[in-house]
């Protein structure tokens, strides 16, 4: 097919007009609007700046960003010790590995706002029961302070992510040849050495990937936030995407919530482009 | 010896990890069983007895056959229109080496790094005033945000297609349609079933778009899910027996396709 074939460019004819109508033309819009007072329908007067220097004295927003990197950073460390641990564990050939896998990955396959309305039962009636059977003050009134809101997020996120995870780990592990764990037995290697110089340079690529995956994912979560603790108590722990939801549809501040938007765009583009850059490094040293 | 005693701590602690993994689903359901009362009283046990008084309730009060066909019915066509589209794009870009078609498989590429919620407000107010903030318009959004995975995923399995079936098509009278439709997409079959699952989870899953679009008669699951979960705060038993109502389909399907689903998942996170 060539480019003056009309046949090449019929093909191609419905998905450009989806990205295009979906995607391209909105993030046009919506960054030359977020320059105006633009209330969702027309813009009558162009305000420069003003917007992106509101936003920085914004501490609803500021605080939201803050939230969502302390939460992100430890989600992604947790995701990712609990993923590779799976993973190695469901690769052990146990008997049960591939019901394991199978009950790891279950959460993944439902919505996050559906479970975080189960998780909301769990930290506030099963979490004060036990508490109060086994005297544990720190189980009791979760979700009502900022920090349980934190955790029970971050509980929330591993347990729905790590089988997800854990499924990019195992594929990199089963490239991992087994006559090099075999010569390693042999030559006296216990498991902690075959691990630490066999398994864990051998999926190290799997590292960047996952990395970045649960970066990125953990900075535009929204369902979780709005069904586990809808930002409560008194906003705190709101992170970026509802902050931005609010603005726009709560408070009807389109082009402030739209500047904000572009804000979280640049911010989101530039972790996937630092990936990018990293697996090209990677690919040109190996 | 020691290899033997270390290999049953580890299924030991595989099957203590498995059972935390189930536990929420466990309390869930028992406690759905239970009256507003027992889950006052005993959060932890069996209930006193299995009664599907709460789920008979959640069941007409979620409207759930109508959420489920809404569901049913925009995941569905917005995933075949999403593989038949991909799958036609995937081709033409494969089969087309010029630096035009590099620059557009790129464009798709790079779409991926745009979060939704950075196009969301414009693209309400577009098709707000296009009078398209309904089901079709719902499913064309799909389209635009689903493509680009799916176009990435085609381009890279049609390199197990040869150009010798296109050409020995061509010269047997068949147009360029003809040789797509039935020589090249009955062999992308493998990827065509990987495109369908990652999109199924993410669209049937999907809360944010819908709320921003549908009306409450035409709402899917989890945009029902949220309505049903605000009326019934104070009364977990109803609550939970709508939560189970909304999981089971979901479990259903994934144990009737788990081995492709977990392929299908791992092929598109590690490409």
């Amino acid at each position: 097919m060539r480019n003056r074939d009309v046949s090449f460019w019929l093909f191609l004819t419905p998905v450009l007009l989806g990205l295009g109508l979906v995607v391209i033309v909105p993030l046009i819009y919506g960054t030359y609007y977020s320059f105006t007072d633009w209330n969702g329908i027309k813009a009558t007067e162009f305000v420069g700046f003003e917007h992106y220097i509101r936003l920085f004295q914004d501490t609803a927003f500021l605080n939201a960003i803050w939230f969502t990197v302390k939460f992100s950073f430890v989600t992604v460390i947790a995701l990712n010790v609990l993923g590779l641990g799976l993973a190695i564990l469901v690769t052990r050939k146990l008997k049960t590995s591939n019901l394991l896998r199978t009950v790891f990955f279950m959460p993944n396959m439902i919505g996050g706002l559906i479970l975080g309305f189960i998780w909301q039962f769990i930290f506030i009636n099963v979490f004060s029961d036990i508490g109060e059977a086994l005297g544990i003050e720190a189980l009791q009134g979760w979700l009502s302070t900022t920090g349980t809101g934190f955790w029970g997020l971050v509980i929330l996120t591993c347990w729905q992510m790590a089988g997800y995870i854990m499924i990019i780990y195992i594929a990199y592990l089963q490239n991992i040849p087994s006559e090099l764990i075999e010569a390693a037995k042999i030559d006296g290697a216990n498991s902690f050495q075959r691990f630490k110089s066999i398994t864990f340079p051998l999926v190290a690529p799997a590292f960047t990937v996952s990395l970045f995956l649960t970066l990125s994912n953990s900075f535009k979560i929204y369902d979780q936030n709005l069904s586990l603790t809808n930002g409560g108590p008194y906003e705190s722990t709101q992170m970026v995407a509802m902050e931005i939801v609010k603005t726009a549809f709560s408070a009807n501040e389109m082009a402030y919530g739209q500047a904000k938007a572009v804000v979280f765009f640049i911010i989101v583009a530039a972790i996937a482009l630092t990936q990018v850059y990293y697996n090209k490094k990677r690919e040109v040293d190996l | 010896m020691e290899s033997k005693r270390n290999s049953y701590i580890i299924g030991a602690l595989g099957i203590l990890l498995g059972l935390i993994w189930l536990s929420p689903f466990y309390l869930m359901i028992v406690n759905a069983f239970k009256t507003k009362k027992e889950i006052f009283t005993d959060v932890l046990g069996t209930p006193e007895a299995w009664s599907f008084d709460n789920f008979v309730e959640a069941f007409i009060d979620l409207n759930f056959v109508n959420s489920l066909w809404n569901s049913v019915l925009i995941t569905g066509v917005s995933v075949i229109i999403i593989v038949l589209f991909s799958s036609m794009a995937g081709y033409a870009l494969s089969r087309n080496k010029s630096k035009v078609s590099g620059a557009i498989l790129l464009l798709f590429v790079s779409a991926m790094l745009i979060p939704f919620q950075s196009v969301m407000i414009p693209l309400v107010s577009i098709f707000g005033q296009a009078d398209m903030l309904n089901q079709a318009g719902l499913i064309f959004m799909y389209l635009g945000f689903g493509s680009s995975l799916s176009i990435f995923l085609y381009h890279g399995a049609m390199t197990g297609v040869p150009v010798s079936l296109d050409e020995a098509a061509l010269i047997d009278g068949a147009n360029k349609f003809q040789t797509f439709w039935h020589i090249v997409f009955p062999l992308l079959k493998p990827i065509s079933v990987t495109v369908a699952i990652l999109n199924i989870i993410w669209i049937w899953n999907d809360y944010l778009l819908p709320s921003l679009i549908l009306s409450e008669n035409s709402a899917t699951i989890p945009l029902k899910m949220f309505y049903f979960f605000g009326q019934y705060t104070k009364q977990w038993h109803l609550a939970l027996a709508g939560l189970t109502i909304a999981i089971i389909p979901v479990i259903i399907a994934y144990f009737f396709a788990q081995k492709q689903i977990i392929e299908g998942v791992s092929e598109g996170a590690v490409k």
